[in-house]
């Protein structure tokens, strides 16, 4: 699994609470039976003033300029900073596969939605909890200063900002252990088969109903 | 030490062993799978040369891509006229074949949207854990089941080891006390919940559904409310088991039989909250206060009694709420102040995993029996959950009654909940919609969703605009 290390980057705003796996990836790009190419579809009915069809070539499209993600100061962007509840709305895991195919790693913000949040994980793109009044603060320093970067390092759990402050972020030890050393899980837990082995035999003697016949 | 809750119990129950990193692993009885989140899983199993653990513990059907119209559904895959859903369907069906999952295929006539057919077959029994990538997985709860979505990475996880690494949530308790007034359903219950809590209110909780107001309603009533505690950020609903769990699920297919039913159901019965269970947080509210709902909005927490108005961002308490406002009234096109009988229609859906059951169709069927559908709706789709809701509806003479009044009887699916297939709202159009997600786009690009309830979206058809379902009489 991708790893997650460092990233210094430049931070794209994105000023509205709430954005729902739809408004990251819009529906019809899910028919897609591959893992990649979702980046060029990010943000879709935000970015492009058409309506985006899946498997169409998007070079071209009108582009919706007031988006930020249009804006030449955030070109290259790498690090987005967000409102409460990101990711909220369904469990499509391809809004990290846009957002990392796009070139985001990072995302900041004051909560994130619950499914989402794992779902990231698994991408290797680190989700960052702050306060509300320090992602505030970071929002207007964003919109202030041309080309605002962050530096973000996962192992000693800090960002950095362009005059040198740092700001603590804490992140669950599995997690962390997880995105730095790339693990694959399905692996790990697979080291756990005896103990799966010993529920499943002792679970199916407790509860039989719950084992339907095979071939019903 | 405090009792347990109906979470506690589900969660020591399927706890294989908790981890020195602080996860639990927790074993997954069942595992539903669709066409949409499903494909890369199988293709990361096919890669790293795996095989599921368990096949049988798994059940799969197309749902969010199909088409619903007679025409290009007689022909089962074949008839599918989008070639990248039927690529989609496709797969799902070599998927299974090459795995040895049991599918209910797209011509099956117990065929359907995935939450609705797990119920009505007995796959979802209580005291499951449950998981499928699709977040409204969280509708299995209404059974007394943990049940949640997941992501495709997780998919293929629980295909390889029948277990998911998770952390425990915490638990809510949301009580729905006294009765409600006629006229209000399951689906406005929820709706003024999220309305009050908000769409992150139950993050990290698993919210527990109570009350007098919950144990009075049907269990596919109790499955609409559960459906939508993803609305409000919980990513699990439950409710205690009681007789009517215990008879829904006796005699479905899949459910068990003679000696192990009777053993079952005795340990059924102990899926509650014990009387000295501590909840971490607990939301009251009084059934009879609640009023028919309607999502004014671009969140499901943007509601309002159909006796109300659409709000004035300028009432709202802090910046970051009143620019949501703002935004959702600019995409929906409604000005402050508006009377929400006065906004007018363009389409309505009846159908979603939400309100798709025979119940709901039944409530929109009377309310629309002998009268026509308004001029100005361009299209009016019911579109039953599953191919049995359809026979049985059919059965009842309920198809009849939609067409006469000139709304579209289809075949199952996800349809317009969320607009995969060729089911799609029209930019700028208004719909009222028995789904449960009112995002931008959700419905088709630039449509403009209000959640409501069966009733609602039926007496909505019928006026072109919202009325209080309370003030209509049945013909
Ligand atoms: S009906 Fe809608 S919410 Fe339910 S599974 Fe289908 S797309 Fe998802």
């Amino acid at each position: 699994m991708k790893k997650f290390e460092k990233e210094d980057g430049i931070v794209m705003p994105l000023d509205r609470a709430n954005v729902d796996t739809d408004y990251i990836i819009p529906k019809q790009f899910l028919k897609s039976i591959k893992r990649t190419g979702f980046g060029k579809n990010l943000f879709d009915e935000a970015r492009y003033l058409d309506k985006g069809l899946p498997d169409a070539e998007c070079t071209g499209r009108p582009l919706n300029t007031d988006f930020v993600l249009n804006q030449p100061r955030y070109q290259g962007a790498s690090i987005l900073l967000a409102r409460e509840n990101f990711g909220c709305g369904s469990s499509r895991e391809h809004a990290p596969w846009a957002l990392d195919d796009y070139g985001f790693r990072c995302v900041i913000a004051p909560s994130f939605a619950d499914i989402f949040f794992n779902n990231c994980v698994k991408n290797g793109i680190l989700l960052i909890v702050l306060e509300e009044k320090t992602v505030e603060t970071m929002f207007e320093e964003t919109f202030a200063e041309e080309g605002y970067r962050l530096a973000v390092d996962i192992a000693s759990q800090t960002i950095t900002k362009p005059n040198g402050e740092q700001i603590a972020f804490t992140i669950e030890d599995s997690r962390k252990n997880v995105l730095l050393n790339g693990l694959d899980d399905i692996s790990l837990t697979l080291d756990s088969k005896t103990d799966i082995l010993g529920f499943e035999g002792r679970w199916q003697q407790e509860s039989p109903w719950l084992f339907p016949q095979r071939n019903s | 030490m405090s009792g347990k809750t109906l979470y506690d119990k589900l969660w020591d129950s399927h706890l294989v062993k908790n981890q020195d990193d602080g996860t639990s692993l927790m074993y997954i009885d069942l595992h539903f799978l669709h066409e949409v989140t499903s494909p890369q899983a199988f293709e990361g199993l096919r890669l790293a040369g795996r095989k599921p653990w368990r096949a049988d513990a798994n059940m799969a059907t197309p749902d969010h891509n199909v088409p619903t119209t007679k025409d290009e559904r007689s022909q089962g895959v074949e008839g599918i006229v989008d070639p990248v859903s039927k690529i989609q369907v496709k797969s799902l069906d070599s998927n299974c074949e090459e795995f040895g999952i049991h599918e209910f295929h797209i011509d099956d006539p117990r065929h359907g949207i995935v939450h609705v057919i797990g119920p009505e077959q007995g796959r979802t029994l209580p005291g499951m854990t449950i998981v499928c990538g699709d977040s409204h997985t969280s509708t299995h709860g209404a059974l007394g089941a943990l049940a949640h979505g997941i992501g495709t990475s997780e998919v293929e996880h629980v295909l390889a080891t029948q277990c998911l690494v998770q952390k425990k949530a915490k638990n809510m308790l949301v009580k729905v006390n006294g009765q409600l007034n006629p006229g209000v359903t399951a689906k406005d219950i929820v709706l003024a919940i999220i309305g009050k809590i908000g769409t992150a209110g139950g993050t990290g909780y698993t919210i527990e559904f109570g009350g007098e107001a919950i144990q009075s309603l049907s269990v596919e009533g109790r499955m609409t409310v559960c459906n939508m505690a993803i609305e409000a950020g919980a990513r699990a609903g439950v409710v205690a088991v009681d007789e009517k769990t215990i008879d829904y699920v006796q005699g479905r297919p899949f459910a068990p039989s003679g000696e192990l039913w009777d053993k079952a159901a005795v340990v059924w019965r102990n899926l509650v909250s014990d009387d000295d269970a501590q909840f971490d947080a607990v939301e009251e509210m009084d059934a009879a206060e609640i009023v028919p709902q309607v999502s004014w909005g671009t969140s499901p927490e943007m509601v309002a009694p159909v006796t109300g108005h659409v709000p004035d961002p300028a009432d709202t308490g802090n910046d970051s709420k009143r620019n949501n406002y703002l935004q959702a009234l600019k995409y929906m096109g409604l000005e402050p102040g508006t009377p929400i009988q006065e906004i007018k229609l363009d389409r309505v859906f009846i159908g979603s995993c939400t309100n798709s059951r025979i119940e709901d169709l039944r409530a929109a069927a009377a309310v629309v029996k002998g009268r026509k559908v308004a001029e100005n709706i361009k299209e009016a789709l019911v579109v039953p959950g599953s191919g049995l809701v359809k026979a049985q509806a059919e059965k009842e003479g309920l198809d009849r009654i939609f067409t006469e009044a000139g709304l579209q009887w289809r075949e199952p699916g996800c349809s317009m909940c969320l607009a995969m297939n060729a089911d799609q709202l029209g930019e700028g159009e208004h719909c009222a919609s028995t789904s449960n997600r009112n995002f931008e786009g959700r419905q088709g690009f630039g449509g403009r969703t209000h959640l409501v309830s069966p009733a609602m979206a039926a007496a909505a058809a019928v006026h072109g605009h919202f009325v209080d379902v309370r003030d209509i009489k049945i013909l």
